[in-house]
């Protein structure tokens, strides 16, 4: 290595000036502080965690409210619930959610945990929180039989954004079932303020099914070996923030997101399509990144995101890793409204980001699917809505309304009035290149969709009736003479 | 090849030892498996000859117990051999009431009570090894490993429905004749607690060093053995006094 060409006369005056300045800085902070450790702040109050469960958070702590005593009650439930329009499966969860209730302390907190494991469940359950400090964050003492409670408490000395998660054999089971949620030790003079806050967590879902398959999906274990899951969502199923789901906010709030991961096995690469980070507390701990366009999120790790929205508009959440997003379901809304700010919006947002990503066309791989058969035009129209849902929302937005100039609009649509075939053949082949839709120019590439002919049927003759289109019944057998 | 496995001399013969102790019960020839957890690799652990009982004990078997037995009857039973839910969905000491089948197995009851029962019959609790050995059989084999049964039974698991009113018997036997060791409920072992999941399963220096997290895949011969992981866990949760409402017992003869 190359040594440094600074002698000892010149470096020794420098390292005392930031003495001093360290000196000096240790004057300006308050009497309190100067000897407050978290590990042996006294709690001066005790009071009952509030409840609050996801996308919601419990309020801010107050800053330098001194030390509490914070009861939590959490429940284990095992309950079959929906993991996608018409796809529903056996989870297992903190308090009846996943993720499971956002929990909010602050440094210096002591925490009296109850872990409750309902007596209708089948399984043992535990808690590891990775706020704890002892023996695995808890799991050893919280290890609860249905029809039991365990009780454990522990000092929150470090700050940050955590994991919770079931750490009961096999641990990877309990995690893919839904066993995660995020625990917030706020620094004691709390975070600064913000206007909304909201908590997103993600993990991956293994069935036996494919994506879509309809019916009670069950735990794959062979898929969950292999990493491979069928569904990557935020908040656990397909659709939990998109529609009437969606997350709001005003043009010119602050919003602050409490970004979590789960797994059990896929990484986060956590992205706002329209938006940019302007701060992120890196992995949930001190370190703040500013100006970040996606953030990595570790399986078992978290994130504090906050940004300005500075434009109205849809910003969609996203794993980038993107096929997560368009067709596993890691797809989340913020529906910001307000007045509009043409010169942010042209200076801002980064149009280019829809055009890579669709730049070539995408052919999966023939599956064959079990036929869904539906008689009439009402249940195709119904059948057609869970396709539509499951497989076209994503990017031609709920109502078909589009996304203008990067998605068209099926809604009242020009492209296919008096040809239902090229709505047909865009489904079934793909479609890229320049179109015009609505007098609105569009130049992009949708990938051919894997669906059966009963299935495109069925979503086309959704959209012809529900969108303000020409009306009408298509056929699986003209679904089959538009494919090339 | 399996042809050969049908040949073997499985018997039901219907017992009756003890007062009103009734049961059907099948025999296991003796064998091998491969435990869930030892710390050296592959070491198979042998299961000689037993009986074990073809149905969990039910609620009417179980009444008969207590009505012969008083000290086990819900009211009169001490706190530290049973906690407060023991028996907690029958009417009264005596009498199941309506929400109760009488055929269904017994369940909230405790380790300490479920011994007495088997001691009234001149019987015993199964060991850990016996109940697993037995359990391994799948339909046509004594030891199921391929991965169909091993998902069936996270299914069976999943589904698992704890209401009391579901008959024990019902479902296809085993390979050995037994019925529901999987679908129906969790069954007490007499040495439930001594191969522990203490609870926290990665780094246990003890026992149970083995069975959670990562160091549970180190530690298990077959590491996609996600059912036995499930039982395992279930044991290691429980303690004596312990009555839950999915968890009950069979008997064996040695």
């Amino acid at each position: 290595m190359k040594k440094l060409n600074i002698n000892s006369l010149t470096i020794l005056p420098l390292l005392g000036g930031f003495f001093l300045l360290t000196l000096i800085t240790g004057c300006n902070t308050s009497d309190q502080n100067v000897h407050w450790d978290s590990a042996t702040a006294k709690i001066i109050g005790e009071i009952q965690h509030p409840t609050v469960l996801p996308p919601n958070v419990p309020p801010p702590v107050k800053p330098n409210r001194g030390a509490l005593k914070q009861i939590i009650n959490m429940e284990v439930v095992e309950k079959v619930g929906r993991l996608a329009d018409g796809v529903e499966y056996d989870f297992w969860t903190f308090s009846g959610t996943v993720p499971g209730e956002f929990i909010r302390i602050a440094e210096g907190d002591e925490v009296e945990f109850h872990l409750k494991n309902h007596p209708d469940n089948k399984f043992a359950h535990n808690i590891d929180l990775h706020a704890v400090t002892g023996s695995g964050g808890g799991a050893a003492s919280s290890f609860t039989a249905p029809g039991h409670e365990s009780i454990f408490s522990f000092k929150a000395l470090n700050p940050g954004l955590y994991v919770y998660h079931c750490a009961t054999a096999p641990v990877g089971m309990h995690i893919a079932n839904g066993m995660y949620g995020l625990i917030l030790v706020e620094p004691k003079e709390g975070l600064p303020e913000v206007d909304r806050e909201y908590y997103i967590m993600q993990g991956d879902f293994y069935t036996v099914g494919k994506y879509g398959e309809r019916g009670q999906q069950s735990f794959s274990m062979e898929k969950a070996m292999e990493e491979n899951p069928d569904y990557v969502v935020f908040n656990g199923s397909v659709g939990s923030l998109t529609g009437d789901n969606s997350l709001h906010a005003e043009v010119g709030e602050t919003i602050r997101l409490y970004v979590g991961n789960g797994g059990p096995n896929l990484v986060s690469s956590f992205h706002a399509i329209g938006e940019i980070f302007d701060r992120v507390h890196v992995e949930g701990g001190d370190m703040i990144n500013k100006n970040v366009q996606t953030t990595l999120i570790p399986a078992g790790g978290a994130a504090i995101i906050e940004f300005k929205v500075e434009v109205p508009g849809e910003v969609i959440l996203v794993d980038h890793s993107i096929f997560r997003a368009f067709n596993k379901g890691a797809l989340g809304k913020i529906e910001v409204s307000g007045d509009e700010n043409k010169s942010i919006y042209s200076g801002k947002i980064d149009d280019r980001i829809y055009q890579i990503e669709g730049g070539a066309v995408q052919v999966m791989p023939e599956v064959e699917r079990e036929p869904i058969i539906a008689g009439s035009l009402k249940e195709k129209i119904s059948e057609g809505k869970i396709v539509y849902d499951n497989f076209c929302k994503a990017c031609h937005q709920a109502g078909g309304k589009g996304f203008t100039g990067v998605y068209p609009p099926l809604a009242n649509s020009s492209y296919f009035k008096g040809d239902v075939n090229k709505a047909i053949s865009a489904v079934v082949n793909g479609l890229s290149g320049v179109i015009t839709v609505n007098g609105t120019e569009y130049n992009s590439a949708m990938p051919a969709q894997v669906l059966s002919d009963e299935e495109v049927s069925n979503v086309i003759t959704y959209i012809l009736n529900e969108f303000d289109n020409d009306g009408g019944e298509v056929t699986p057998a003209q679904v089959k003479a538009q494919r090339k | 090849m399996k042809l050969t496995i049908v040949l073997f001399w499985i018997s039901f013969t219907l017992l009756s030892y003890g007062q009103g102790c009734q049961t059907a019960e099948v025999k296991l020839q003796s064998g091998e498996y491969i435990p869930m957890y030892n710390d050296s690799s592959n070491k198979r652990i042998y299961v000689e000859n037993f009986s074990m009982d073809a149905t969990a004990v039910t609620n009417e078997q179980f009444l008969a117990f207590v009505k012969a037995n008083p000290e086990w009857q819900k009211s009169k039973v001490k706190s530290i051999f049973a906690e407060a839910s023991y028996l907690s969905h029958w009417e009264n000491d005596t009498i199941l009431g309506a929400q109760v089948d009488p055929r269904a197995p017994i369940v909230y009851v405790s380790w300490f009570a479920a011994k007495a029962y088997s001691k009234w019959c001149g019987r015993a609790l199964p060991t850990v090894d016996q109940w697993e050995y037995a359990a391994q059989a799948d339909k046509y084999n004594a030891a199921g490993n391929s991965d169909e049964f091993k998902n069936e039974l996270l299914r069976l698991y999943e589904k698992k429905q704890h209401n009391h009113q579901t008959a024990v018997g019902k479902g296809e036997p085993n390979y050995w004749g037994i019925f529901d060791m999987h679908g129906l409920i969790w069954e007490w072992t007499i040495d439930f607690n001594s191969i522990l999941i203490s609870g926290e399963s990665r780094k246990d220096g003890s026992l149970d060093r083995n069975l959670f997290c990562a160091g549970g895949s180190l530690g298990s011969v077959y590491p996609l053995n996600y059912d036995a992981f499930l039982r395992y866990a279930f044991r290691g949760s429980l303690k004596a006094k312990y009555c839950l409402k999915g968890l009950g017992f069979r008997t064996v003869n040695n």
